[in-house]
């Protein structure tokens, strides 16, 4: 199998945080790969960090009051607010002369691609100030696993027993629609260009967007050990390539994929197990066809 | 707008011969109240009958006589969440909105009167849809009078201007957000001679503010946490406690803006209601024609009063009692309806008054729903109804237009 060359990409050189800034306690599931998304964006953002989050397992996992794991400032806001909320905190920042410090919103694929996108998109055409992440485990996971539009084509959860009958929204092309200066894709089997992607967000003024895989064992059913693993195929099998957009036009791929077999990536999945030859194959030719048009926009 | 104010003088002199005032609309009033307050986070969304406020808020934002930012949100909802957000961080912030607009933040109210944000929001009263419409109404507002938000209910421009001044001074004390409502058309439009106050006089009643900062990078903290019914109940003890405060407060600050400002308000008015065999009680605009209805019906030797509420949210229990314990009748006008509730406005003056052993007789009207006229004809039948009534219905009695 391929274990060992995922196993190589996550030793790839990635420095021990200074501080933590997720700590140790906090309630993510076992192998959560938000968790550890969020712990890679808090590491590149440093100290000097106001980060919003919304309800979604963000909120859930920074713990019930009077304790927190999370190490920067942090304001729990509404579901589909998470834009608004970072740029209405920039915007007073900009007023109050802090230049020094940036704002980072996270919010799930459901707080994104769903119930948020009108926010985001305000946000985007205004071009506030803001690093956006979105942390996407592909469906409602925090409410047990519901449909979302990001949830991929035949995709078990609990509001599609029978699969998801719908593709997953394209999301990338729906920032770069807005010619925002910065969007990229990251994926925490790829640490090193997940931390340089926030990095070069820092330095770029605008709405930075961030669209980040983070499998979830619970909702995808798999073992708590395969999210950097699943994380790597999604890569390698171009379900989640990596690449960057740069004010809406101009397309820099960030890895070149082995382009293994979907079905590698599929086959580990307790979601995807009820799946036909022909289904896998549709998700094969789906895969294809975004990467010819990525291929295509990066040209 | 324009057409009708052709012809007008820019400026004119007040009766006292002294004082500039302007001819200004409702909404031109408000938006020079903003800028006055020095408010540098504006967050906005157009809606008739609001959007002039916003567009004169930008146009002084273009030219630079407003200092800050203006964000143009793609919804209410985002405006207050932007507001809310600002607040925290440290800054005084605006919005204003209208009906369905209103009706979208309202979840966004809930959570800036939760984070104690002292917003300041200017409502200009139109009805909620369906069907469609744009004219006064109280409906939208009153619909969030659970929302812990202050609101006043203001009679014209002059008293719009002054009370978003007054609104930042309260709401900067307790931390609770405030709404400033206004009659769409009857205040938003009308044009008429307003006192735009000095600068210099502003910023003495209200100096600039550095609200405090929320966040703080240096001993971060975790803002609305997720927390146990025993917290919670704390935190709404906490906001109830604060907004149980206001009426008396509302009553300092508009003293003292009285003083320094040669005007006032109350948090209610009476006017005539010492021998009065019946107090009309009002709201919003419909008070200047009441004025003109009851003035007449005095000459006649009819013994009409007024009561003017405009603090709503606290409501004024103490006040009200003051006013209206000891008399015989109340006439309540309500241009809203809670559809199997009644008059909203009624519905709260009957539970301030219900515990006062010499509580009026409470006669309960709805009258200018849907932007229809309350004219001094409708009000002065009202006031004759009243009087020749001996006792009270449960349900309010309907004024309709072919009636009048």
């Amino acid at each position: 199998m391929k274990h060992s060359i995922a196993l190589e990409n996550i030793r790839m050189g990635v420095p021990e945080p200074a501080q933590d800034y997720l700590s140790v306690g906090h309630a993510a599931c076992p192998g959560c790969g938000l968790a550890t998304g969020m712990k890679l964006v808090f590491q590149a953002m440093g100290p000097r960090t106001i980060a919003v989050i919304v309800p979604s397992c963000e909120g859930s996992i920074g713990g019930v009051y009077p304790i927190t794991a999370y190490g920067v400032s942090t304001f729990h806001s509404a579901f589909e607010i998470a834009a608004p909320t970072a740029a209405g905190i920039a915007n007073a920042l900009k007023i109050q002369g802090k230049d020094d410090i940036q704002v980072v919103a996270f919010a799930g694929d459901g707080g994104t691609f769903d119930i948020g996108l009108q926010s985001l998109s305000g946000v985007a055409k205004n071009n506030d100030d803001i690093i956006y992440v979105c942390l996407d485990n592909e469906a409602y996971m925090n409410t047990g696993i519901q449909v979302s539009s990001a949830t991929p084509s035949f995709a078990w959860t609990g509001t599609t027993p029978k699969g998801n009958p719908r593709r997953k929204k394209n999301i990338m092309e729906i920032m770069a629609a807005h010619y925002n200066p910065y969007s990229a894709t990251a994926s925490i089997g790829f640490p090193s260009d997940l931390l340089r992607k926030i990095t070069k967000a820092k330095t770029i003024r605008g709405t930075k967007f961030i669209h980040m895989l983070t499998p979830c064992p619970t909702g995808w059913r798999t073992a708590s050990d395969l999210s950097p693993e699943l994380s790597i195929l999604a890569v390698e099998t171009n379900v989640f390539p990596l690449y960057e957009i740069e004010n809406g036009r101009k397309y820099t791929i960030n890895h070149r994929p082995r382009r293994l077999p979907v079905r590698e990536y599929l086959s580990k999945q307790g979601r995807f197990k009820h799946l036909s030859e022909e289904q896998v194959r549709a998700i094969q030719a789906e895969v294809d066809e975004e990467w010819e048009r990525l291929i295509r926009n990066a040209k | 707008m324009r057409n009708l104010r052709a012809g007008l003088p820019k400026k004119c002199r007040d009766h006292e011969g002294y004082g500039m005032k302007e001819f200004l609309s409702g909404n031109d009033a408000v938006a020079h109240a903003v800028k006055l307050c020095r408010t540098p986070l504006i967050a906005a969304y157009p809606i008739t009958p609001q959007t002039s406020i916003y567009e004169r808020l930008s146009g002084w934002e273009a030219s630079g006589q407003l200092k800050g930012i203006m964000m143009r949100t793609e919804s209410e909802h985002s405006a207050m969440a932007s507001c809310i957000a600002a607040s925290l961080t440290g800054v005084r912030t605006f919005t204003a909105t209208s009906s369905q607009g209103l009706a979208l933040m309202h979840e966004m109210l809930h959570f800036a009167a939760g984070c104690r944000t002292p917003i300041v929001m200017v409502n200009v009263n139109r009805i909620i849809s369906a069907p469609w419409g744009f004219w006064a109404d109280h409906l939208d507002s009153l619909s969030q009078r659970d929302t812990g938000w202050m609101q006043f209910y203001c009679e014209n421009g002059q008293e719009a201007l002054d009370t978003v001044i007054q609104a930042y001074k309260i709401a900067e004390q307790v931390y609770l957000p405030a709404m400033i409502a206004t009659d769409a058309f009857f205040v938003s439009h009308f044009v008429e001679p307003v006192d735009v106050p000095d600068q210099e006089q502003v910023d003495a009643f209200l100096p600039p503010l550095d609200l405090p900062h929320r966040f703080d990078v240096d001993k971060p903290g975790f803002l609305m946490p997720v927390v146990t019914s025993e917290f919670y109940r704390h935190y709404k003890n906490a906001a109830s406690t604060a907004m149980d405060s206001v009426q008396e407060l509302a009553e300092q600050v508009d003293e003292e803006f009285r003083r320094k400002f040669g005007r006032g308000y109350g948090v209610v008015e009476s006017l005539l209601t010492d021998d009065a065999e019946v107090v009309v009680v009002t709201e919003g605009s419909m008070t200047s024609t009441a004025r003109v209805a009851i003035g007449d019906l005095r000459q006649e030797g009819i013994k009409v009063g007024l009561l003017k509420l405009r603090l709503f949210r606290p409501f004024p229990v103490r006040a009200v009692h003051k006013a209206l314990c000891g008399k015989k009748k109340i006439a309540v006008i309500d241009r809203n309806c809670s559809v199997g509730g009644g008059g909203i406005f009624c519905q709260e003056l009957k539970a301030a008054l219900f515990h006062s052993k010499d509580h009026p007789g409470i006669y309960s009207y709805i009258a200018g729903v849907g932007g229809t006229d309350i004219t001094p004809d409708v009000i002065r039948r009202i006031a004759l109804k009243t009087l020749e009534s001996s006792i009270p219905a449960d349900a309010p009695e309907w004024i309709m237009n072919d009636e009048a």
